[in-house]
């Protein structure tokens, strides 16, 4: 058989020094060349366009201004949303009801409904006169500053139940025991032992909030109204300038913008294990008190009104004006494809187009990169800084990301065409959640195993073949499925790449905009069409995960 | 003052019958053993009476207080888990004050009582360390330095010595019961170790499937098994099939497999019933050449293994049933394989059961 002849062949070749570090340098160089270079020096060669800001103080104030309110909000939702997902995530994995797999899995929700539809169904649900404003006569919550923190809230919430229900899952309950027996009332025990313990995840969940409400662009967009942050204000300068004076104030915000995520980033990182939870001072009485008081019970039935009222009706609201369009003309017009629809379905084709050859790319030059960083490969030090720079994409607003991306790639290959430069974005922005999946998935695989493997007459590749690929399938579909999510979700780098392309949660926000005209049922099906056929598309891959087993 | 009642108590987990109506009264300043092999409840009894669980059916009184619905933190225990539970994000001296300060002490007071267990443990010197830099057997020393800090008079121990070596679990196991004695402590210890239960415990219960079978003191126990399953679990047993011959009074006569006759001591039997006779290794005599008489077999040496302070032979009887006998390897003559032997028994030292309506090898099968 040709193909097993032409594996063993891999295998012989696998095993020679130069084959396997050439694998293991092409994955570091293109990760440099393709993903943390090009934004970096993106800004440098424009570097100079920031003078027009400079030398206008009301543009700077107002991007300044619209940089802090990223910040503001992305800390403020983070800490909120640890708050409210920890007594969630407790209520999954600790409350005895039958009902709490349905909970788990309905909590999911708001995360893979893509987030332009998701801004869609929160300006619905909380302004609009069909929404809960018609109980209230007025708009209850108009576009602003307020609906903003409401959305960042919905969409960063189920992420941070997940990584806090994974935390739980993985303690040791008997740590807690141990508190209980000796004398500790419930409280008492989760604050000075449990939680202490989970910190790093804590922790983690914090940093992903606050990297995806920096990022966030599309949706926030949609309910901003006349507040600005950072993407908003990016999205504005399109339409208020013209030449360089809106090259200057978008490399300006932008630049503001990494360099202070980065900052925040990296300060987290190193005061977070340094932060020390309050475990020595005890109140006897009072936390008796509160483990066994009403607050203690009525804490269950807060954490999901909040959860159903804030959080997952919300999200969902945009099934009303999307059913509504079912039983009208509306189905029929946009299955012909008539007026705005042709763009629209143009537009979700190159979505997960775009999502499939991002996620395909990830596997190729992403899996060799996380075998780096999981097992050193280059070297104890190499390996740990190529570690932490893996995650910088993840922390760096997109819209950010991919301002200075396509000017790094406008300027030197104005040749290639919008579609790879578009690529190249969702790439850059997804290629740290795939290698961490990864990596992590690499270092929970025993180094015995390969060794055994290798003591075997195994090659190296042979040893990824029949060792790691097999063991790491799950993880590979499950980091496949966040990349695919991500990307079809993605607004901001995409806003800031194209010109004439369309993607579909643009479209949604264009709709939205009044930049093209739609009725409401229409932009309703739209996003309807958007969730459906990412859950279906999700709910085949997740099947594919699941037929596979765990290991 | 805490003696420990446990009243036709029972707990399943989903199909699994982990407890299955036990009573059981621990006496205050006792130390009492769980005693059986993996699986069988001890753990689950233990939580119960710490309230980590809650029994299905049943009563559980401390001292005087009925405790079914009085949560852990107020049930006035110490409890030492097996995996130990060291927090890790505190270093020994945080583990050990840690129940005087959730309690409500005032540090001074909190502090004194530390110096007090550490200095009973002998671990002062390690007091700052972490609990991932300290040896299994200092863990285990702060796991109890922790649980005696609490000041309670209940000490539960959950296999406290299981994920110890072997040497250093022996010491450990009297500097526990010491220190129990010392503070004058109830303490209930679980075990699948019969040795370690045998050595430490004033009294044993022996468990199975969830079954209290036998409790007793260790002594009870190993001369009076009053099931196939205890005669095999503390200490060890030859069993031997056959019925019941002759029934006249104090007499028994048992006719083995093979037609061999023997005599026994217990009554309480049907003529014709169908028995196991249990007999310890140790309890043999054995001696070259065949001979008859009184509860006398003869048989051939099969195998011989030589342990140190024992050796052990393996010796096939006429009527070809395979016993193991002990016997000291510094008394008496050794013998060889494939040496004719006569071994015998005195009638009171050996133990007649009725036959186990599950078959033998279920009955006394640990898993
Ligand atoms: N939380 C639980 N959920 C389901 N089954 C359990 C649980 N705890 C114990 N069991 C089952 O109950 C039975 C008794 O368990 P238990 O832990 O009390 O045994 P044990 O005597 O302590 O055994 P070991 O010596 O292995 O520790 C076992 O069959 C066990 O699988
Ligand atoms: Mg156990």
């Amino acid at each position: 058989m040709p193909k097993t002849k032409m594996l063993e062949a891999l295998d012989r070749l696998s095993s020679r020094k130069a084959v396997k570090y050439g694998v293991y340098l092409t994955a570091v160089i293109l990760f440099f060349a393709l993903i943390l270079l090009p934004p970096i020096l993106g800004i440098i060669i424009k570097w100079n366009t920031m003078q027009q800001v400079l030398n206008q103080p009301a543009l700077m104030s107002r991007a300044l201004s619209a940089v802090e309110n990223s910040f503001t909000i992305a800390l403020f939702v983070s800490a909120l949303d640890v708050a409210t997902g920890v007594p969630m995530a407790w209520l999954i994995t600790r409350g005895k009801s039958k009902w709490l797999n349905v909970l788990d899995t309905v909590s999911d929700i708001p995360f893979i409904v893509p987030t332009a539809a998701l801004g869609y169904s929160l300006l619905l649900f909380w302004s609009e006169p069909g929404g809960v404003s018609s109980l209230f006569g007025n708009s209850l919550v108009s576009q602003g500053w307020l609906l903003v923190v409401l959305l960042h809230f919905t969409f960063s919430y189920p992420v941070v139940v997940r990584v806090i229900v994974g935390a739980l899952l993985d303690y040791k309950k008997e740590y807690e025991n141990a508190s209980r027996t000796l004398g500790a009332p419930p409280f008492t025990a989760s604050r000075t032992v449990t939680f202490p313990i989970i910190k790093p995840s804590l922790i983690a969940a914090f940093i992903l909030a606050f990297s995806r409400s920096i990022s966030e662009t599309g949706a926030t967009f949609i309910v901003a109204g006349a507040f600005e942050n950072g993407p908003v204000f990016i999205q504005n300068m399109k339409k208020d300038y013209v030449g360089s004076t809106y090259e200057g104030s978008i490399v300006f915000a932008s630049f503001i913008l990494i360099a202070v995520a980065l900052a925040i980033f990296l300060t987290i990182r190193a005061l977070g294990p340094k932060l020390k939870l309050p475990v020595r001072k005890i109140w006897p009485t009072f936390e008796r008190k509160l483990s066994y008081s009403k607050a203690a019970s009525s804490r269950d039935s807060i954490t999901l009104l909040i959860f159903f009222a804030i959080v997952l009706i919300p999200s969902l609201f945009v099934a009303l004006p999307a059913l509504q369009a079912i039983f009208t003309d509306t189905l029929p017009k946009s299955l012909s494809g008539a007026g705005v629809w042709g763009e629209y379905w143009q537009s979700l084709l190159l979505s997960y187009f775009l999502g499939a050859v991002v996620t395909i790319l990830n596997v190729i030059i992403g899996l060799p990169m996380a075998i780096i960083v999981a097992r050193r490969k280059l070297g104890v030090l190499p390996s740990a800084v190529l570690d932490v720079l893996v995650n910088v994409p993840l922390v760096v607003p997109s819209i950010a990301l991919g301002v200075s991306l396509a000017i790094f790639w406008k300027a030197n290959f104005a040749f290639m065409p919008e579609m790879v430069v578009l690529i190249f974005a969702h790439l850059a922005i997804t290629y740290p959640y795939f290698v961490r999946s990864m990596s992590a998935a690499v270092e929970r695989i025993s180094p015995d195993l390969e060794e055994a493997a290798r003591t075997l007459g195994a090659k190296p590749l042979g040893v990824f073949r029949t060792i790691v690929l097999p063991l790491t399938k799950y993880s590979i579909l499950s980091g496949a499925i966040m990349v695919f999510t991500r990307s079809v979700s993605e607004t901001g780098a995409t806003v800031a790449v194209v010109t004439s392309l369309r993607t579909a949660p643009v479209v949604i926000v264009e709709w939205v905009m009044k930049k093209v005209a739609a009725t409401p049922l229409e932009i309703g099906l739209g996003c309807g069409f958007l969730i459906v056929f990412s859950f279906i598309i999700l709910l085949a891959l997740r099947l594919i995960v699941k037929g596979k087993g765990r290991y | 003052m805490p003696d420990v009642r446990v009243v036709n108590v029972s707990k399943k987990f989903g199909k699994i019958v982990a407890l299955d109506n036990v009573s059981l009264h621990i006496h205050e300043k006792e130390y009492f053993s769980l005693l059986g092999p993996s699986g069988c409840g001890k753990t689950t009894l233990l939580r119960l009476i710490a309230g980590l669980i809650q029994p299905d059916k049943g009563e559980i009184y401390i001292g005087e207080r009925f405790v079914n619905n009085v949560p852990p933190e107020d049930r006035d225990i110490g409890f030492v888990f097996q995996t130990f539970a060291l927090f890790p994000h505190m270093n020994v001296w945080d583990n050990v004050i840690y129940g005087p300060r959730v309690k409500g002490f005032d540090m001074k007071k909190a502090g004194i009582i530390g110096h007090e267990v550490l200095e009973m443990v002998k671990l002062h010197e390690r007091s700052d360390a972490f609990p991932n830099e300290l040896s299994g057997g200092m863990m285990q020393r702060t796991a109890v330095a922790r649980a005696l800090a609490a000041g309670a008079k209940l000490l539960l121990l959950d296999e406290p010595l299981g994920q110890l070596d072997a040497k250093v679990r022996k010491e450990l196991r009297y500097d526990i019961r010491r220190m129990v004695k010392d503070l004058e402590l109830t303490a209930i210890h679980v075990t699948h170790d019969q040795a370690e239960a045998m050595s430490i415990s004033d009294r044993i219960a022996v468990i199975k499937k969830g079954k209290v079978q036998q409790v007793g003191t260790p002594e009870e126990l190993y001369m009076n098994p009053q099931s196939v399953f205890v005669a095999n679990f503390i200490g060890e047993s030859n069993f031997l099939e056959g019925y019941v011959s002759i029934m006249t009074g104090k007499e028994t006569s048992i006719e083995l497999r093979g037609g061999t006759k023997v005599h026994a001591t217990n009554g309480d039997l049907k003529r014709g019933e169908r028995v196991v006779l249990a007999i310890r290794p140790e309890t043999f005599t054995i001696e070259k050449g065949a001979r008859r008489g009184e509860n006398a077999i003869s048989g051939s040496v099969e195998r011989v293994v030589f342990e140190g302070t024992n050796i052990r032979y393996e010796v096939r009887l006429e009527n070809q049933d395979s016993i193991l006998i002990a016997k000291p390897s510094l008394m008496g003559e050794w013998f060889n394989i494939g040496e004719k032997v006569t071994v015998s028994f005195q009638r009171e030292k050996a133990h007649v059961f009725p036959y186990p309506e599950t078959g033998l090898k279920e009955e006394i099968a640990v898993e």
